[in-house]
């Protein structure tokens, strides 16, 4: 009997040691160091488990060369690509409807065949500001997507909807009770990695523009920096999803002697700022503006139009496509060149940074 | 009466049970007459009970009730009482402390980290119930108070978290929320916060006495066991009288390191080291948020940080014309 209890023993602590490996990952792991030693800057990655990186279409036929009557003249109703030579407007369409359209439905998603100038369909309307936000991306975000650029593909993949989207969340029924709420965290969440964090980020960094910064720039405490604790786990789940988007450690930008700094931080860092404005600006001057624009079924539960973040683009990968760059089959949605960011690191750089996380050194010289 | 105290040997010895000394001055007596059980003698004594509850004890043990069946309630609503869930999401789910918003006020609405607040008084309430208990207990048989006075080190660092520094910050939003994952997540965020607790040096201090406690608590336990064969379960008897076992423990750790405690300041080492770790820690949240608000800068400007190369990356939002 006794040995029996033993047996039974044994294999519950057997079993509950298994039932705790349940929560590791197995399988290869690859580690490259990126920043200085000693610094824990290293990127580990499950070799088995990076995002599969989707099969980048044929253009549909060769890029025709620019020159010509533009598409302003050939066609009618054209209100942003007019200057577009007729030859590359053609083969945009045609991209557009290879990477966008449905291939049941075709150029008929946007457009009546009766009357392509039309702007009857939403879809064309919608399509018209997506071309206006991808030349803005492109010319005043060269500061995030640099000379890789970005098109129609590299959100929508073929799908007429990107498929990674959200909407102001659905909230909780009755904020006054406690049955079924959550207070917007506790509940494992893919959007912030599965921990207990605040699971919507989104409404509040981007869509506005909250501020994401905890960390105080002074040693000590002062009335004009008060961000409590809560404020910082909204942060780390907003970090959370930015990390998971990537498929990339907290490391990939941060030093982690202290995340607030910028000097001992990874150019990456100063790259996902302006990312992350960069998602502000699209989610409130492109895709807000289509508000009245998209009907009931293409919005979310509050009626707001679905919007971006950075899974919408990166996929799980730190560089969309791994990098490819399909803009120069695609001139005509590079826009005019407008950077509002300055390159890093410029003349003026040195004198605006806050002094001691320019150069932290240079406070114990006073003390 | 038999006694048995040899904790070394697997054996369990079955005979008349102990009931220990007479009480005097107390509201009740022990209850029952105690019994064997085999399994807990595979870890401990056989011998279970009897018990002093007393009224300090049962007290205790309502409030702590109370506290469990809070946050157990207020968990199972916040999944719609739907038990699958419960039992599902467990780890994640929580009882959130009021939200800055709040303040310090001494009444939230419920829904908003009352539940919390009243969790948190049963809590402490049952802790400090169960010190004054754990104190009387020893004052009851003429001991020494120093396992009061070490459990009163931890509840210290509860307090310190849950009550002493939100007081102090004016916010019971900085206070620790009850679940499993939601602790763990707020103590990352609070290092966050505070620029990396790591060059707090208090909290260096109560790591290096925890891990000194854990490396203390071994080495006796292994001079102990090594020595079981020559009696060293005697061990506070050799205090005064050495024996064999302790001057062969004594000579290993002087061939070892050159240098041996005594059978008596071994335990004061291991009592003071297991005491400070909370205590330390204690005092280094209290400074954190109210005295240094970025322990990181703090330690650069102390010259105690290390210093690393910089990567020449600077801050976007300080560049003119940069988006803010």
């Amino acid at each position: 009997m006794s040995r029996f209890l033993d047996r039974i023993a044994a294999a519950s602590i057997g079993g509950l040691g298994i039932l705790l490996l349940g929560g590791c990952e197995l399988g290869p792991k690859q580690a490259t160091q990126t920043g200085y030693r000693g610094t824990g800057l290293e990127q580990i990655v499950d070799v088995k488990h990076i995002a599969k990186v989707s099969l980048i279409p044929p253009a549909p036929y060769p890029l025709p060369p620019d020159g010509g009557p533009t598409a302003g003249e050939s066609y009618q109703n054209i209100k942003v690509l007019n200057g577009v030579s007729k030859e590359r407007f053609d083969h945009l369409m045609a991209e557009i409807s290879q990477w966008v359209a449905p291939p049941e439905q075709g150029c008929n998603y946007c457009h009546n065949p009766e009357n392509l100038a039309s702007d009857e369909k939403y879809t064309k309307v919608v399509a018209r500001r997506m071309i206006q936000m991808t030349q803005n991306i492109n010319s005043r975000w060269s500061s995030h997507v640099k000379e890789t650029g970005v098109t129609c593909y590299t959100c929508h993949r073929g799908n007429a909807v990107p498929v990674n989207k959200w909407a102001l969340a659905q909230g909780t029924p009755n904020p006054g009770s406690i049955l079924g709420n959550r207070h917007g965290q506790n509940a494992p969440e893919a959007n912030v990695g599965y921990a207990s964090l605040p699971s919507d980020p989104f409404a509040a960094y981007l869509n506005e523009n909250q501020q994401i910064r905890v960390a105080g720039n002074s040693p000590f405490p002062s009335r004009d920096h008060v961000a409590s604790i809560k404020d910082a786990e909204t942060t780390y789940g907003m970090m959370m999803h930015v990390s998971t988007a990537l498929g990339v450690n907290c490391t990939f930008c941060h030093n982690s002697q202290s995340f607030r700094a910028w000097n001992l931080s990874r150019a990456q860092r100063a790259t996902a700022y302006y990312g992350i404005r960069m998602v502000r600006d699209t989610n409130e001057n492109y895709i807000g503006s289509l508000q009245t624009v998209f009907p009931a079924y293409r919005k979310g539960p509050h009626g707001d139009p679905y919007k971006v973040n950075c899974t919408t683009c990166h996929q799980g990968i730190s560089k969309p496509l791994s990098g490819v760059s399909m803009i120069a089959q695609a001139p005509a949605l590079k826009g005019v060149s407008k950077p509002t960011a300055p390159a890093e690191g410029g003349p003026a750089a040195a004198t605006n940074v806050p002094a001691a996380f320019n150069d932290p050194q240079a406070m114990t010289g006073t003390k | 009466m038999a006694r048995y105290q040899n904790i070394f040997t697997q054996v369990q010895v079955r005979g008349p049970l102990e009931a220990g000394p007479r009480m005097h001055n107390s509201t009740f007596t022990r209850s029952g007459a105690g019994g064997y059980h085999y399994w807990l003698g595979k870890l401990g004594a056989a011998q279970i009970g009897p018990v002093y509850l007393g009224p300090l004890g049962m007290a205790s043990l309502t409030f702590a009730f109370l506290a469990f069946e809070i946050i157990g309630l207020n968990m199972f609503a916040s999944v719609g009482w739907n038990p699958i869930q419960f039992f599902r999401q467990l780890p994640w789910l929580a009882l959130e402390p009021p939200g800055p918003q709040w303040g310090f006020q001494l009444l939230v609405p419920l829904a908003e980290g009352g539940w919390w607040q009243m969790a948190g008084f049963c809590m402490t309430t049952s802790l400090l119930l169960w010190w004054l208990r754990t104190f009387r207990r020893a004052r009851a048989l003429g001991m020494g108070t120093h396992v009061a006075w070490a459990f009163g080190a931890g509840i210290l660092l509860i307090i310190t978290l849950g009550f002493i520094r939100p007081m102090l910050m004016g916010s019971w939003a900085e206070a620790v929320p009850f679940g499993i994952f939601p602790h763990l997540d707020w103590t990352a965020a609070f290092s966050i916060r505070y620029g990396n607790l790591f060059y707090n040096p208090f909290h260096c201090l109560s790591i290096a006495f925890l891990y000194g406690s854990t490396m203390l608590f071994a080495m006796h336990g292994a001079t102990i066991l090594a020595t079981g064969r020559y009696g060293s379960e005697r061990e506070i008897e050799q205090i005064t009288d050495r024996g064999t076992a302790f001057e062969r423990g004594a000579l290993f750790w002087r061939w070892t390191m050159g240098f041996n405690a005594t059978a008596e300041s071994i335990h004061r080492w291991a009592w003071w080291f297991a005491v400070l770790t909370p205590l330390t820690g204690a005092i280094g949240i209290i400074l954190t948020g109210t005295v240094v608000d970025n322990w990181y800068l703090w330690a650069v400007m102390h010259h105690y940080a290390p210093s690393y190369p910089g990567t020449g990356v600077v801050d976007p939002a300080s560049l003119p014309g940069a988006p803010q």
